[in-house]
C-alpha cells in the first residue's frame, strides 16, 4: 500500500508566468484540467449505470481513480501528437478530443459510435484526433506505438506518440522488444506505465521480480521517470520533460505513473474482497485525485464553490447528452457485418467464404 | 522479358515499388548489410539507405507490430520474416492487429502492409524450419494470402501486394529462390490478386494446387501424359482472394480433381477447396476429390523419412489413379 505514496520527482520546466498559482498555470488552464478530470469521472459513472441496466455489454473497464494520469500527460501534447493505449481507454479518448457522444454510442454498440458499433468499449479510435486506440491484448499496442514513432521519424516530423499500458503489460515480450527498438533507433515515443497496482487480481509484487518499473528502462539505456499519478500537476511536470525530450532530442522515455484503480478490473469484478481489502481501497480513495486537485485550487483561491458547481453541472449535462444520443442512435445496419473487413475488395477472386448468406436469411 | 531467378524477380519488384513510392520500406532481420538471408534484398540498402532498408534485431513480434503501427500512419511497410516459421512469434500482431485494424476502427484506419518470407519445407531442415503455414494465415478474415510459384508470378504478385490496401501475407520458398524463368521487365507488370493460372491445360483430371507444389504437379502431369492421361494444372496463386471461377471451370471440364499442398491435411487449404467443390460443383464430379498433403507428423530430419513425409510426384500420380479409377500397373 505504501508504494503509491512515493512522491514524484518534480523535474519539469518551471512555468514562471503564473508563479503564484498551482503548477504555474493560469486559472483557465487549471480549470481546463479539472474539467477534463470531472468529465472523465462523470462519464465513467454514467457508463457503470448504463452497463448495469444492460445498455452496454461485453467487457468494460472503468478509469475511475486514474484520471490525473491522462489529464496531466495529455496537457503536454499538441493536437497532432499521437496516443495509443489498451482497453481502459474511455477517458483517454475523451481527453484526446473525441466527442462524448461518439464514445458513448460506441459503448452502446450503435451506428453513431466512433467505430460504427463494431469496436465497443475496448476499441475506441479517432483518426481525426490521432487517437490510435483502443487495443484488447495486454501489451499488443506497444509495438504499434513504436511503429507510430517510426513513421514520425521516417517522415521527419516532430510529433510524439504516447503509449499507455497497465503495469502488468511490462512482463510481456512486446514491451521489451519495443523499448529496445525505440532506444536503438531513437524514436519519439513515451511509454507510460499506469501502475494501478493490479493486473486484474494479481498485485504487482506477485507478478514481477523487480518492484521498480522505471528501472526496466536501464536495460535499454533509456531515460525513465516516476510520476505521482494521483497528482495531475506532478504528472504534467514529469511528462513535460519526457515530451520535450521526445520532440526535440527524438528520444524515448519510460514513465511509471503510480496510481490506483478505485473500481474492479472490469464490470464483473467487485471493487474489493478477493485480492484487496475494502480498507485498502478506502485508504486510496481518501487521496482521490479530483478531490485533492479541487482542494488545491480552492486553497490557492482560483476555484470558487460556484465555479465548481457550475462546472460539474456542465459536464453532467454533457454526459447525459451523450447517453441520450447513444440511446437514440440506430443499431448498425445488418449489411455493416461485411463492411470494413478489407479496404480493397479486389476485382478478381473471392474474399469471403461463407457466401455472405447470412444477409439473405436475415 | 528477361531470364531471371525467382529471387531476382522479388528483388526487382521491391526495387521498383520502392522507387515508385517513397512510403514503401523494407524491414527485417539481415535485409540490409547482409543483403538478406536468402539474398532477396541484395543491393537495396545501397540504393535506398538505412531508413528504407532496415536491419532489425531478432525481435519478430516487435518489428511486425512496428510495421502495423507505421502502416496505420500511412506508410507501406514490407516486413520480411527470415522464414514464416519465425513469424509465429509475431502472429499476435498479424492476426490480432493487422487483420483487425480496419474492422475495429470502423474503417478509419487501414493497414497496407506485406509480411513476406519463405514458407514450407526445403531440404533436411527438420521440424521447426519446414512448415507450410498458409492454411493458418488464410483462416483469418482481413488478411490476403499470396503464394507465387514462378519468377514471373513472384514479381507480378509482390508488386500487386505492395500496392494493395490491405495486409498481405506473401509466402515464398527456399527451394524456389534459384528457379529461373521469363519475367517481364516492365515496371508496371502486375499480376492482380485473385487470378489463378492454368499452368497446363488438360481434359482428364484437374490438379489444383498453390505455391511450389505447382511445379511438382507439372512434373506429375508430364508423367501422366506418357500414360495417356491429360492432366490440367491449376495454380491458384492467391488463396485470399481465391479464384473460385477458375476452379469450377476446370472441374466442369475434367470432372475429376486432386488437391495438392505442402501443408498438413487437417483444416488445410485442400479441405476448404474440396468443400467448396462439393458445394458448388457436386453434379459435375465423377469421383470424390482426393487430397495430397504432407504426412501428419512434424517434419523429420533423415532424408528417407523426409521424402516419405512430403507430397511427391509419385504420391500425386497415385492419387490421380484413384480418382480416375485406374489400377496402377505393377
Amino acid at each position: 500500500m505504501a508504494q503509491t505514496e512515493m512522491p514524484a520527482r518534480k523535474r519539469g520546466r518551471p512555468e514562471s508566468e503564473n508563479a503564484d498559482t498551482p503548477g504555474g498555470l493560469s486559472k483557465e488552464e487549471l480549470h481546463k484540467l479539472l474539467r477534463q478530470m470531472l468529465l472523465g469521472r462523470r462519464f465513467e459513472e454514467k457508463t457503470a449505470e448504463s452497463y448495469a441496466i444492460g445498455k452496454i455489454g461485453g467487457f468494460c473497464h472503468l478509469y475511475i481513480g486514474q484520471e490525473a494520469v491522462t489529464v496531466g500527460a495529455f496537457s503536454c501534447l499538441r493536437p497532432d501528437d499521437y496516443v495509443i493505449t489498451a482497453y481502459r481507454e474511455h477517458v483517454q479518448a475523451l481527453v484526446k478530443g473525441m466527442a462524448p457522444r461518439s464514445v458513448m454510442a460506441e459503448l452502446y454498440g450503435r451506428s453513431g459510435g466512433s467505430s460504427k458499433g463494431k469496436g465497443g468499449s475496448m476499441h475506441l479510435y479517432s483518426k481525426e484526433h490521432n487517437f490510435l486506440g483502443g487495443w484488447g491484448i495486454v501489451g499488443g499496442q506497444i509495438p504499434l506505438a513504436t511503429g507510430a514513432g517510426w513513421a514520425i521519424k521516417y517522415r521527419g516530423g516532430d510529433q510524439v506518440c504516447l503509449c499507455f499500458m497497465g503495469e502488468a503489460a511490462v512482463n510481456q515480450g512486446a514491451f521489451h522488444e519495443s523499448l529496445n527498438m525505440a532506444a536503438l533507433w531513437k524514436l519519439p515515443v513515451i511509454y507510460i506505465v499506469e501502475n494501478n497496482r493490479f493486473g486484474m487480481g494479481t498485485a504487482w509484487e506477485r507478478a514481477s521480480s523487480l518492484y521498480d518499473i522505471s528501472q526496466k528502462a536501464h536495460a535499454y539505456d533509456m531515460p525513465s521517470l516516476i510520476a505521482d499519478g494521483m497528482d495531475v500537476l506532478s504528472m504534467r511536470s514529469t511528462m513535460m520533460e519526457a515530451v520535450d525530450r521526445a520532440r526535440t532530442e527524438k528520444m524515448p522515455t519510460l514513465v511509471e505513473a503510480r496510481c490506483y484503480r478505485f473500481m474492479g478490473h472490469s464490470m464483473s469484478d467487485p471493487v474489493s474482497g478477493v485480492y484487496r481489502t475494502k480498507e485498502e481501497v478506502e485508504e486510496h480513495k481518501a487521496k482521490d485525485p479530483i478531490r485533492v486537485f479541487i482542494e488545491q485550487l480552492q486553497s490557492a483561491g482560483v476555484l470558487s464553490e460556484e465555479e465548481l458547481t457550475a462546472m460539474d453541472k456542465e459536464v453532467h449535462a454533457e454526459v447525459e447528452d451523450a447517453a441520450e444520443f447513444a440511446d437514440q442512435s440506430p443499431e448498425p445496419g445488418l449489411d455493416e457485418l461485411y463492411t470494413d473487413v478489407y479496404a480493397e475488395e479486389n476485382e478478381h477472386g473471392r474474399l469471403f467464404f461463407d457466401n455472405k448468406n447470412r444477409l439473405e436469411q436475415a | 522479358m528477361a531470364m531471371i531467378t525467382y529471387r531476382e524477380a522479388l528483388n526487382a519488384a521491391l526495387a521498383e515499388e520502392m522507387e515508385r513510392d517513397k512510403d514503401v520500406f523494407l524491414m527485417g532481420e539481415e535485409v540490409g548489410m547482409y543483403n538478406g538471408a536468402y539474398k532477396v534484398s541484395k543491393g537495396l540498402l545501397e540504393k535506398f539507405g538505412e531508413l528504407r532498408v532496415v536491419d532489425t534485431p531478432i525481435t519478430e513480434l516487435g518489428f511486425a507490430g512496428l510495421g502495423v503501427g507505421a502502416a496505420m500512419l500511412g506508410l507501406r511497410p514490407v516486413i520480411e520474416f527470415m522464414t514464416h516459421n519465425f513469424a509465429m512469434l509475431a502472429w499476435d500482431q498479424v492476426f490480432n492487429s493487422a487483420a483487425k485494424v480496419l474492422y475495429m476502427t470502423g474503417g478509419q484506419y487501414s493497414c497496407p502492409i506485406v509480411f513476406r518470407g519463405p514458407s514450407g519445407a526445403a531440404l533436411q531442415l527438420s521440424a521447426q524450419h519446414s512448415q507450410a503455414l498458409e492454411a493458418t494465415y488464410a483462416h483469418f478474415p482481413g488478411l490476403k494470402v499470396v503464394t507465387p510459384a514462378t519468377p514471373a508470378d513472384a514479381k507480378g504478385l509482390l508488386k500487386a501486394s505492395i500496392r494493395d490496401g490491405d495486409p498481405v501475407v506473401f509466402l515464398e520458398s527456399e527451394l524456389l529462390y534459384a528457379l529461373k524463368g521469363e519475367v517481364p521487365d516492365d515496371a508496371d507488370f502486375i499480376i492482380p490478386l485473385g487470378v489463378a493460372d492454368v499452368k497446363r491445360q488438360g481434359t482428364d483430371i484437374s490438379l489444383i494446387t498453390h505455391g511450389k507444389m505447382a511445379l511438382t504437379c507439372l512434373q506429375a502431369a508430364a508423367k501422366l501424359e506418357k500414360e495417356g492421361i491429360s492432366a490440367e494444372v491449376v495454380d491458384l496463386r492467391t488463396l485470399r482472394p481465391l479464384d473460385v471461377e477458375a476452379i469450377l471451370r476446370s472441374i466442369h471440364k475434367t470432372n475429376r480433381a486432386v488437391y495438392v499442398e505442402e501443408g498438413w491435411s487437417f483444416g488445410g487449404i485442400g479441405a476448404t477447396i474440396v468443400s467448396l467443390i462439393q458445394e458448388e460443383a457436386f453434379d459435375y464430379l465423377d469421383a470424390p476429390v482426393v487430397r495430397v498433403t504432407q504426412a501428419d507428423v512434424p517434419m523429420p530430419y533423415a532424408k528417407q523419412l523426409e521424402k516419405l513425409a512430403k507430397p511427391t510426384v509419385e504420391r500425386i500420380i497415385e492419387a490421380c489413379n484413384r480418382v480416375l479409377y485406374r489400377t496402377q500397373e505393377a
